[in-house]
């Protein structure tokens, strides 16, 4: 297959759509932040349940925990969105609805976003570590 | 042009009514399927962090929710989901990064042991949980 772009086209590397490269990138570096934190997770949750309340909130209030609970929130509501993103632009083809998703998607996740991260943050701040 | 034969090398799209059913292609849609599912699954987990840090009572409302039999199903089905597109989300790094196990034998083995991996790896998480709790 030849390649009919010009040489400039090769060197922006954006193709027809002119975006979405971006996109693709973000997905896989948060993908792979989340291989790592992700099996992280499952632990943290399985430590931090046993014990009930205090239990929770000791496990939470440690540095590291705190540290790596707001990493994955962080990457995995963001790794949320660009999926979700790419679902609703697949499906929705009627743009009202798929706007109103679209925005209704960012919302979520930044309302995500600041629920949880604040939540750590507090606990871990009232711990006084 | 001459002939009707089509020499271009490119693939076809497939024409959906046409589409053989195989395990990548079920993987994919699986794929999608997890992602949408932990979604609505990440909300739960919103619920159970900002309760933690709104106090004991918040806590112990979502706890005893979360101490439901039928929550422990939603529970082992959402160990499934991440599991499932954990192992199948690396295989696409494998895919666009090093490029490694195009070759449809490779690319459906992984495929259905994605599926295999996902339930042994949720029934281990729930063994460990319940040796350690």
């Amino acid at each position: 297959m030849t390649n009919k772009s010009t040489a400039i086209g090769s060197v922006r590397g954006l193709g027809a759509a002119k975006s979405g490269t971006e996109h693709f990138i973000h997905q896989r570096v948060s993908a792979i932040a989340l291989a790592i934190l992700v099996p992280w997770f499952i632990y943290a949750v399985i430590a931090a349940t046993k014990s009930g309340f205090s239990g929770a909130e000791a496990f939470v209030a440690k540095p590291w925990n705190a540290i790596l609970l707001i990493l994955t929130f962080g990457a995995a509501l963001y790794h949320m969105r660009l999926g979700v993103q790419t679902v609703i632009e697949d499906y929705i083809a009627k743009s009202g609805t798929r706007q109103a998703l679209l925005i209704l998607n960012t919302f979520a996740v930044f309302a995500l976003m600041a629920g949880t991260i604040l939540s750590v943050m507090k606990i871990w701040i009232s711990a006084g570590a | 042009m001459a002939g009707s034969e089509w020499t271009d090398p490119r693939p076809l799209s497939p024409h959906l009514q046409i589409w053989k059913y195989h395990a990548t292609m079920a993987a994919s849609i699986t794929h999608r399927a997890t992602g949408i599912a932990m979604y609505f699954g990440s909300f739960l987990i919103a619920a159970w962090i900002i309760s933690l840090a709104a106090g004991p009572e918040a806590y112990g409302f979502v706890e005893t929710v979360i101490q439901h039999p039928l929550s422990n199903i939603v529970l082992f089905l959402w160990a499934v989901a991440v599991m499932f597109h954990l192992a199948n989300g690396i295989k696409y790094l494998f895919w666009d990064g090093p490029k490694i196990g195009f070759s449809p034998k490779v690319a459906s083995g992984v495929a259905v042991f994605n599926y295999i991996f996902a339930v042994a790896a949720a029934a281990g998480i729930f063994a460990a949980a319940a040796l350690i709790g």
